[in-house]
């Protein structure tokens, strides 16, 4: 038999344009950056503009550096209820659609219930959960709620999303239940599955900075969101932003990672990791 | 999907399959198939033509034991091998069908994997089945690195690899250009003459059932009846010589005045 001669199709050639124009997506945004803290501390000092009023971004800067030793515990008490949060959402997430999957009655019976978990706004959840629970297990299910439903619903998806020709292949064989999620449902999920957790990163900050504030007001915990509402009633505007500064930066950094992950892991062949020149 | 067994033990006269009175009705109501009887010899290459939509690829989906059919009984004759995770069925589809995700190898290691065939036995069969389609050194690269004509091959060498006695065929070239698709062609020949499969061919090609098989099954539309059937007694082996030849010709003139009632019939509803 004649064997093909015919080289592998994914050969990149960047030209240097397309090198040009990723320069310029980078740059971009860095000097957009650059103009908006000028503009900002320009606008403090020529209007004196006092800092328990509106502090510049080299006071937010200094203060930060000067609270470290408050703000770097804060910091890591929010980060570890994010992440258990997250951790819960996406095996949680992630069961539940496995379970969903294999069973339409268990479907039919509970996803609306999901549905109604979601819709609730969590804030208004908060304070309640708080009465009836230890308060680090309450901030932990807030940033559950929130974040569970996009890996569930996505999870869902990507189940549900199997090639129907490849199904067919593996009922032919005979493949046994466990077989085809193993080495059919899971891995077609497995982009979806990622970019529900990408959401899910995220939001379980969010849950976790709402139930935190929540908490707040009882005067307990010590979180970012607890120094941004203490830092609030004490007037020390300089230091709320810092702490805001530091939520901003945790977000972006969980984000990242997540996107960082999703991308190693899908870069061998899902489109969505794939150069465009392709 | 329905249940996969409709297969039964029993050939009589060297049939590899024999369906009769087929009839597929959807639970839409729409009748697809029948009813059809159908015999097709061990070692047989048979193609099924028909316009699209008139249940041929419904009526392979049925010896596959993918669907059940509505009335009348599928039989497919099994040969009890010795060797884990042979299969007697093979299947293309009209697209490749691979899995993005992993190797070529490793798509088409799939059918031995669950059938859980020992490692060892598994590779050497994987080597000797990418040897067959000629894609031997693109064991590592992942489908959406090959071409079309690439991807289809390795969906080949995935039906081979069980060593089945029946190859089921769901118009797998449609969809390749012309240069590729008679490469294919003459590669499928091959193999069909080295390894005496029954091949079931589906196509909407006049020029590809000629040219391969050595019976072409022409079928009408809705629901899909067996209008004729045409003996091509071309002598073996056959090559690009044959395409170009006048007998050639005569039956692709047979087989399109045979067929041309079916697509006038559908134009006039």
């Amino acid at each position: 038999m004649s064997s093909l001669q015919t080289p592998p199709l994914s050969a990149r050639q960047a030209g240097p344009e397309q090198t040009g124009l990723r320069l310029i997506r980078i740059l971009l945004p860095i000097v957009v950056f650059a103009a908006g803290i000028a503009v900002w501390e320009l606008v403090v000092r020529l209007n004196h503009i006092p800092p328990y009023v509106l502090p510049g971004p080299i006071a937010v800067f200094a203060t930060l550096i000067s609270d470290w030793p408050v703000l770097a515990p804060s910091l890591l008490t929010t980060l570890l209820t994010t992440l258990e949060g997250f951790f819960a959402a996406g095996i949680g997430g992630i069961a539940l659609a496995l379970l969903f999957n294999q069973s339409k009655w268990l479907e039919y019976s509970l996803f609306p219930y999901a549905v109604i978990l979601q819709v609730t706004p969590v804030i208004a959840i908060a304070p309640l959960l708080l009465i009836y629970l230890p308060q680090q297990t309450a901030v932990i299910v807030c940033a559950w709620i929130v974040a569970f439903f996009p890996v569930l619903s996505n999870t869902t998806l990507g189940l549900n999303s199997v090639d129907r020709n490849l199904a067919g292949l593996f009922q032919l064989y005979g493949a046994s239940r466990a077989q085809t999620l193993a080495y059919l449902k899971l891995p077609s999920a497995l982009p979806f599955i990622l970019g529900g957790l990408r959401i899910a990163g995220g939001l379980s900050l969010i849950g976790a900075v709402v139930a935190e504030i929540a908490a707040g007001s009882a005067g307990a915990g010590s979180g970012l969101a607890y120094r941004i509402a203490e830092s609030g009633y004490r007037l020390n505007i300089p230091r709320m932003f810092a702490a805001l500064l530091l939520l901003s930066a945790a977000g972006i950094v969980i984000y990242g990672l997540l996107a960082l992950i999703s991308h190693l892991v899908l870069r061998r062949w899902h489109e969505s990791a794939l150069g465009k020149e392709n | 999907m329905a249940e996969p067994a409709t297969l039964t033990e029993a050939d009589t006269a060297g049939l590899a399959v024999s369906l009769r009175a087929v009839t597929k009705v959807y639970d839409s109501g729409v009748a697809a198939l029948g009813p059809l009887d159908l015999d097709v010899a061990r070692g047989e290459f048979v193609s099924l033509l028909g316009p699209s939509g008139c249940g041929k690829s419904t009526a392979l989906r049925l010896i596959a034991g993918l669907a059940a059919p509505s009335s009348g009984s599928v039989g497919v004759a099994l040969r009890r091998s010795g060797a884990r995770g042979a299969h007697a069925i093979g299947f293309v589809f009209q697209e490749p069908t691979l899995m993005p995700w992993t190797s070529v190898r490793e798509n088409v290691r799939l059918p031995l994997k669950l059938a859980h065939a020992p490692a060892a036995e598994a590779d050497a069969r994987i080597e000797e089945a990418l040897q067959q389609v000629g894609l031997a050194e693109f064991a590592a690269a992942y489908p959406r690195e090959l071409s079309g004509g690439m991807k289809m091959r390795v969906s080949l060498a995935r039906a081979l690899v069980t060593d089945p006695d029946i190859l089921l065929m769901d118009e797998p070239f449609a969809a390749l250009d012309e240069i590729t698709r008679f490469r294919l062609n003459n590669d499928l020949l091959a193999l069909w003459r080295n390894l005496r499969k029954t091949v079931i061919f589906v196509t909407h090609s006049v020029f590809e059932s000629v040219y391969l098989s050595q019976r072409v099954v022409v079928m009408t539309s809705r629901p899909g009846r067996l209008s004729a059937e045409i003996r091509i007694d071309a002598p073996e082996p056959r090559g690009e010589e044959f395409r170009t030849c006048a007998a050639y010709a005569g039956y692709c003139r047979e087989v399109s005045n045979v067929l041309a009632p079916s697509y006038s019939g559908l134009s006039g509803s």
